[in-house]
């Protein structure tokens, strides 16, 4: 077979399997995947991966809220939104109050849900000198009603701090369950009809005065710093106002918003899928070559090495590899290696014994050719379709696998991956309390990265071998 | 009948092979770390023996020396003095293993309050087989009725469609689907409850049949995952041998269609069907391990599952020595059925 015949024979399979169904929507699915590792990488900041088990980088996000979008299906619970307003929100007014310098920050709220935020939550951080500045809150109501809620000085600075600046940074939240907040809303109590839960004060800030119901309309938080040190700064000041639903995705029992973990588990999956199915395919195929080509004693020896190897339980391995060796995702894939080139041995062993009996590889081999060339070179090429396919039949069991490894609680702790979210969605028992949000997508990424290599492994297996078997995938890993 | 019985004995001193090899090299890993669980629970017993003791001491530092040598003399009793990797330890505890011989946990303990590990996993491991084969035995039949039926119909819209779920739900996680079962039937339906432990103790009467109802969940979770993919598989097989001469002489004599489909056709595909399925077997013992830790299913699964969780390596190497066992068996009844249906395997051998 000429050089020049075989590439246009290539590029003729090529077309052909891009002509099958299966190719097709194996192919979407995997452009989709492409897409989320690009929007992971470009647009969700790879600190939050970092920082998914940490549970301190996740106090801002509120706790198992559903999918912001389950409005738009339910339009008549209108559930109220977790809306976390930071520094860029806020209006900043500089003035002073009797001679004292005051930092205000003013913050429109929108409040049109049917419901009352599940609580709130004033995020501050200053820096300042010996005397300690006075933070008071006041909301304003649609109805023009003004409550003050929170006034109080800050602790004094008690540790004058050795570095470059004396001025001390102390940064703290004050919670809607704060006791002054109770206290100060007590002197409101009048305005209202009914008698208010002092308990709850984001339900009475945020209610009508005739009826326990919401008020509607646009809310502004005013923050005031009253500040006693010329140099005293403001760093920081937020204001979280809970809801129930959030984000793309919702979050968690540990409040990490779900779609980092989701858009994060792309790339990390297709990692571990490709450079595992790859790695083994090819270390399988020239193991099989070789030991096919060899013959003999040789051939004896290595299938004896892949009978065993075969036989070995992988998923007692895994687990065991995982506890002791290590856990991390450059490991597993390695596991995945070690125990999945086996299968694909063996076929590639039964085709070299045919292949090697043919005239063209016989006459190499009177040209005096070394042997791993003529299997290089005149073998391997061949089998291409079938390694392409194979590649593609393992990358699906190597993505469960790892997944079931993560599910098992033995995956990389320190990036988020669809098999741990499933686990800690399953120690948390998620399915029982009916947190959907939480289950659904990581099963389906992990299912649609599958099925979309599945679909290509098939398509390549039924153009290039029509009575190929098509029922045993060549690589398995547990 | 020599041949067969020589066979029998082959094969299985293999996989005992398997057996020995896998718990060496558990060994291998987990030698010090077992080794420290050891040490760290022998001091511990002794300490709390010496605060029996009521021994007094004048200070800390004698304390310390008295508790130090105690400790070194249990040790030396034990046989913990010399390293793991020594052959008398090694050997030691290779048949403790193999016995299930592990000492006590410290986490958890079995029904009847014992700490033993043996006593712990002797308790789990019928429920474990219970689920496993059961699971088994419906997907078997549903596979052979329902691969046959497609291989009589081929291209029928059924065929098409359960071999397109063979595809897809092959990529499935079965932890997935678990949880997807009790979100539907637990929290939506609340037909079934959403973990599978009975409530009823052992003893009571109708133990058995909340047993069995407990255990519809993850039953129903691991014949969806796997039906299709076993009935795909013998349509395959099947399929190909009605293809072949011999079954198209049988139907040109006028013998029923039913009759060749399941003695003839059936009996022909057996080998390759086998091979095919062993694959498929393989996968569901660990898919009903995880099965079981979705469910709560109070098997070895869930065991192994939360032992993982608190690490406790005792538990561990006994559980995954169950699955060994587990994944020996079913290769080794693979092996015997794959040569009672082939009689070339026993001539070769």
């Amino acid at each position: 077979m000429k050089a020049s015949e075989s590439a246009s024979n290539f590029n003729l399979l090529i077309r052909r399997i891009l002509h099958t169904k299966a190719a097709i929507g194996g192919f979407f699915i995997l452009v989709m995947l492409t897409a989320m590792t690009i929007y992971a990488f470009v647009a969700v900041p790879l600190e939050s991966t970092g920082q998914w088990n940490n549970p301190g980088f996740w106090i801002d996000y509120p706790k198992s809220a559903a999918p912001a979008w389950v409005n738009w299906l339910l339009p008549e619970n209108n559930l109220p939104n977790h809306m976390i307003f930071g520094l860029s929100d806020a209006r900043k007014q500089n003035s002073s109050f009797g001679g004292i310098p005051t930092n205000s920050f003013l913050f429109d709220i929108d409040f049109n849900y049917n419901s009352f935020p599940t609580d709130f939550i004033i995020d501050y951080c200053l820096r300042y000198g010996d005397i300690p500045p006075v933070i008071q809150v006041d909301v304003t109501r649609p109805d023009g009603e003004s409550f003050m809620i929170y006034n109080s000085p800050l602790p004094s600075s008690a540790i004058s701090s050795e570095s470059t600046s004396n001025l001390n940074e102390y940064c703290s939240r004050i919670f809607s369950t704060d006791g002054s907040i109770r206290d100060n809303l007590q002197a409101y109590t009048g305005l209202f009809d009914y008698s208010p839960d002092l308990s709850s004060p984001q339900k009475m800030i945020f209610s009508r005065l005739d009826e326990e119901a919401v008020l509607k309309g646009q809310y502004l938080f005013n923050i005031t710093y009253y500040l006693f040190g010329a140099e005293d700064k403001v760093e920081n000041t937020k204001v979280i106002l809970g809801g129930k639903v959030y984000g793309l995705m919702g979050t968690d029992d540990l409040r990490r918003d779900l779609s980092i973990g989701i858009f994060w588990g792309a790339p990390v999956a297709l990692f571990v899928g490709l450079t595992a199915a790859i790695s083994s395919v090819i270390i399988g195929m020239l193991y099989g070559l070789l030991a096919g080509y060899k013959g003999g004693r040789f051939d004896e020896a290595l299938m004896r090495v892949n009978d065993l190897v075969i036989s070995l339980p992988t998923f007692v391995f895994l687990i065991i590899l995982s506890i002791t060796i290590g856990s991390s995702i450059y490991l597993i894939t390695l596991f995945l290696v070690i125990f999945g080139w086996s299968g694909i041995a063996r076929v590639a062993r039964s085709l070299a014994l045919q292949i090697k009996n043919l005239q063209y590889v016989e006459a190499s081999k009177l040209m005096g050719e070394k042997d791993i060339r003529i299997i290089l070179r005149h073998i391997l090429p061949q089998l291409l379709p079938l390694t392409f396919a194979s590649i593609a039949l393992a990358v699906p069991a190597a993505i469960l696998t790892e997944a079931t490894l993560s599910f098992i609680g033995l995956g990389d702790p320190s990036i988020p991956t669809w098999g741990s979210i499933l686990h800690d969605a399953n120690t948390a028992s998620a399915a029982a309390r009916g947190l959907w949000w939480w289950i659904l997508p990581p099963g389906i990424m992990i299912a649609a990265a599958g099925i979309s290599f599945a679909l290509i492994g098939s398509a390549i297996e039924s153009v290039t071998n029509p009575r190929g078997s098509g029922t045993q995938s060549k690589v398995r890993f547990s | 009948m020599t041949d067969f019985l020589f066979y029998v004995a082959k094969t299985t001193a293999y996989r005992i092979l398997v057996v020995v090899i896998t718990l060496i090299i558990s060994l291998i890993l987990f030698g010090s770390t077992l080794d420290k669980v050891l040490m760290d629970r022998t001091r511990a017993e002794v300490v709390e023996a010496s605060a029996q003791d009521n021994v007094q001491f004048r200070t800390l530092s004698q304390r310390q020396a008295y508790v130090d040598e105690q400790v070194d003399l249990k040790l030396k009793d034990l046989g913990l003095d010399e390293p793991w990797h020594s052959p008398k330890r090694f050997i030691n505890t290779f048949f403790d293993i193999l016995t299930l011989d592990l000492g006590r946990s410290n986490f958890f303990t079995s029904d009847s309050g014992s700490s033993k590990v043996s006593d712990i996993i002797i308790e789990k491991v019928p429920k474990t087989i219970l689920l496993f084969t059961t699971s088994t035995v419906v997907v078997v039949i549903i596979g052979l009725f329902l691969g046959t039926y497609m291989a009589e119909k081929r291209g029928s819209s059924l065929d098409k469609g359960i071999s397109f779920v063979a595809v897809v739900s092959n990529s499935f996680a079965t932890f997935w689907v678990g949880m997807l079962m009790i979100l539907l039937f637990s929290f939506s339906l609340g037909i079934f409850p959403a973990r599978s432990t009975p409530l009823t103790s052992p003893g009571d009467p109708f133990y058995v049949l909340d047993l069995l109802y407990h255990m519809m969940l993850p039953l129903i979770t691991l014949v969806i995952l796997s039906f299709a993919v076993w009935s795909f598989v013998v349509r395959y097989f099947i399929s190909r041998v009605l293809d072949e001469d011999y079954i198209q002489a049988k139907r040109v004599m006028g013998i029923p269609k039913r009759k060749i489909l399941y003695s003839h056709a059936l009996k022909n595909a057996a080998p390759p069907i086998l091979t095919g399925i062993v694959t498929a077997l393989i996968a569901s013992i660990s898919g009903s391990f995880i099965v079981e830790a979705v469910f709560d299913w109070p098997g070895v699964g869930k065991l192994l599952y939360d032992a993982i969780i608190v690490l406790d390596i005792p538990v561990i190497l006994g559980s995954t020595y169950v699955f060994t066992l587990m994944y020996v068996m079913t290769m080794l009844i693979a092996d015997l059925l794959y040569a009672y249906f082939d009689p070339r395997v026993k001539v070769s051998s």
